[in-house]
């Protein structure tokens, strides 16, 4: 039994280990500026899409304003950095985001106290109305919210550590990714914990929590307040990272950003909103290096998300896990069998997407490029130089459009039948 | 003896309709008290309000002696009454086992804790395991309660009722749909989780009413025109005319 729980307990502090060990050389792997500015960014992104999932996954609670807890703390640490740097108190820098986690909870209670009364639509509504309020006051406070420039800072003003000065990039990196590793672990321990639970159990049915002892109300307040401090260390980093805190911090893209985070990860897993906030990361970063409205093809995946997967990637994950069981060398083939049933149905769809993207970039080209004239560097790319008054690119998209729809639908039935293989080999097995 | 729940002229009124029209009623502590009565009599308007679920017209409701008239359903249950539904309510999506937890951890003082560790809680652990051994579950721990079967779901939702160790129950038809030996199962289940405990249970099943109370109180139109032990309810000349000689009920 001892042995057992020991056992148990290294296997769980392994994963943190490993975790932090990953996050030590990954500079060393990807070392040039944009990795290291597309990481930290990402390091910011997982606090905050986990703050935001012990509301949506934990709690139930669907809130469209996680973003003024995040912004308001940036803003608190911008000032308080200001404020350490004019009077010369010796606070270092990696001790700062304390301060916007305090001013996150402390938001997060106010306006708790407030919305977390009821749950639900209700819920959502309020927060709406919350963060369109704080928005709207940012453009009106001026000395808090330093109007259109916002409030800037010079982490390097600070006290130094051990002589840094947190100038670099890279030593911007580990302070994020040390805060990143200790705020998981704590929303990890969180979910395992007496109020944990009664979170889960309110999402599940607030009603019948009420008659064994607890009160739904204040479980939701707690989840609120507590998400509140996280994002506020979400935010305080990203004031930290650019220097900068903005009133776009507090607005309704970034709340929306961090939903769509913690949705195309999957809410439903813990570990969703870290995949989701990675994927979100890289793709608002890299697909901007293609095309100018990536912002469509980010709504077109979060459409394709909710239709089709609506777990989230992480919800895909867990149901490839179910075929980790049994000998080694089944586990591998049932997989093996699967990725290549995957490849063949990727083909069709690649051409499929590849048509779509063709098209809506020549509307947009056409319709929004005029002056231009009729070439076009199709994803950004001069060697792909296309003509937009010639009938062949549009044949050819419509073409790849349609015949990849169709072919992706006759191969999906290998995918199918792949896949009820691998279940029908499960449950053979495992009889 | 004291008297575990004591209703004073208790009175409910949705709108204009009327469904508890003064209804006083003293349960001794430690009786098996079944309310029984036609459809639509306000039995279940009756537990919704002693639980706290509504909060009655006028009237009052007493809990041990202490006046709990206007109480969220959380601080009554706290004082040591907890209720099953007549609709399944479950928390679906949680194993069995984290439903029976959910509904030991404030009876043990956890209340929203947040910095401990809920697999370490050992008197935790006990208790779940102890309820799971008396509603026979212990091997389907880790399925999802939503998909047990109907029957299954009814035995949880007694252990739910019954996880926070509450002295009083009160149950909402836990037979309602169950085949003859899941009853006699449900039942047996029933008489020992009450053992020493205040039950008052909703039921329309006779055979499990005269079986299991030791006195029953019978509510038409909500009134209770009878409370008395089964023999006599049986002979009561008004409960014949109003409930048992009516057709079409069993």
């Amino acid at each position: 039994m001892s042995n057992n729980t020991m056992s148990a307990s290294l296997k769980r502090y392994s994963v943190w280990v490993l975790a932090a060990l990953v996050l030590l050389v990954l500079p060393l792997i990807f070392s040039s500026g944009a990795s290291l500015t597309t990481m930290c960014l990402a390091g910011i992104m997982i606090i905050f899409a986990l703050s935001y999932n012990m509301l949506l996954g934990q709690t139930g609670m669907l809130s469209f304003g996680h973003a003024v807890y995040y912004g308001l703390a940036a803003f608190v640490t911008a000032h308080t950095m200001n404020w350490l740097a004019k009077n010369g108190i010796p606070i270092p820098l990696p001790l700062v985001p304390i301060a916007g986690g305090i001013a996150g909870l402390f938001f997060g209670v106010v306006f708790g106290s407030v919305s977390t009364k009821r749950g639900g639509t209700a819920f959502a509504m309020i927060s709406l109305g919350l963060a369109e309020l704080v928005y709207s006051s940012s453009l009106i406070l001026r000395s808090f919210f330093g109007g259109e420039e916002g409030i800037s800072t010079d982490r390097t003003k600070l006290l130094r550590v051990f002589g840094y000065n947190f100038g670099p990039q890279l030593q911007v990196y580990y302070l994020i990714a040390a805060w990143t590793l200790l705020c998981v672990i704590l929303m990890y321990a969180l979910t395992r914990t007496p109020f944990g639970r009664m979170c889960n159990a309110v999402r599940e049915n607030p009603e019948r929590v009420e008659f064994v002892g607890y009160n739904p109300q204040f479980v939701r307040f707690i989840a609120f307040s507590l998400a509140g401090l996280f994002a506020g260390v979400a935010g305080s980093l990203a004031a930290i990272n650019i220097e900068l805190a903005q009133a776009s911090f507090v607005g309704a893209a970034q709340s929306g950003a961090v939903l769509l985070a913690a949705y195309i990860g999957g809410v439903a897993f813990f570990v969703g909103p870290i995949l989701g906030a990675i994927l979100v990361t890289l793709l608002s970063i890299k697909l901007s290096d293609f095309s100018e409205i990536w912002l469509l093809y980010f709504g077109i995946l979060f459409i394709t998300i909710i239709l089709f997967a609506p777990y989230g990637l992480s919800g895909l994950l867990m149901m490839h896990a179910q075929f980790w069981r049994g000998p080694m060398g089944a586990r591998i083939s049932r997989l093996l069998r699967l990725a290549g049933a995957y490849v063949i149905a990727a083909i069709p769809a690649i051409i499929m997407v590849a048509g779509a993207v063709l098209l809506i970039e020549m509307i947009h080209h056409v319709s929004q490029k005029t002056a231009e004239g009729p070439m076009m560097h199709f994803l950004r790319r001069p060697y792909l130089t296309i003509n937009t008054a010639s009938a062949l690119p549009w044949i050819g998209a419509l073409v790849a459009l349609f015949a990849g729809f169709f072919a992706f639908r006759f191969t999906w039935q290998t995918v199918a039948s792949a896949w009820h293989r691998a279940l029908a080999d499960m449950q053979r097995s495992g009889s | 003896m004291n008297s575990a729940v004591e209703l004073k002229s208790l009175e409910k009124r949705f709108g204009k309709t009327e469904i508890i029209r003064g209804v006083s009623l003293d349960v001794k502590s430690g009786e098996r008290h079944a309310v029984i009565g036609p459809n639509g009599a306000g039995k279940s308007t009756l537990f919704n309000l002693i639980s706290g679920r509504f909060l009655p017209t006028s009237g009052a409701i007493h809990l041990h002696g202490e006046d709990i008239t206007g109480m969220r359903p959380f601080e009554i249950n706290r004082r040591g009454l907890s209720r099953s539904f007549q609709v399944t309510n479950i928390f679906p999506r949680l194993s069995v086992w984290e439903n029976i937890r959910c509904a030991v951890l404030w009876s043990k003082g956890h209340k929203y804790s947040f910095w401990r560790n809920i697999d370490k809680l050992e008197d935790v652990r006990a208790r779940t395991q102890e309820i799971l051994e008396q509603i026979n579950m212990a091997n389907r721990a880790d399925i999802p309660a939503g998909v047990l079967s109907y029957a299954e779901q009814r035995a949880l939702e007694i252990g739910i009722t019954i996880a926070g160790g509450a002295d009083i129950i009160l149950l909402d038809e836990p037979t309602a749909g169950m085949s003859r030996s899941e009853t006699e199962h449900a039942v047996a289940l029933i008489r020992k989780v009450s053992e020493g405990r205040t039950l008052i249970i909703i039921e329309h099943d006779m055979g499990v009413v005269f079986d299991l109370a030791d006195r029953i109180s019978v509510l038409v139109y909500g009134q209770i025109i009878a409370t008395d032990e089964p023999a006599k309810i049986k002979s009561n000349q008004k409960v014949q005319e109003a409930y048992l000689g009516a057709a079409g009920h069993d």
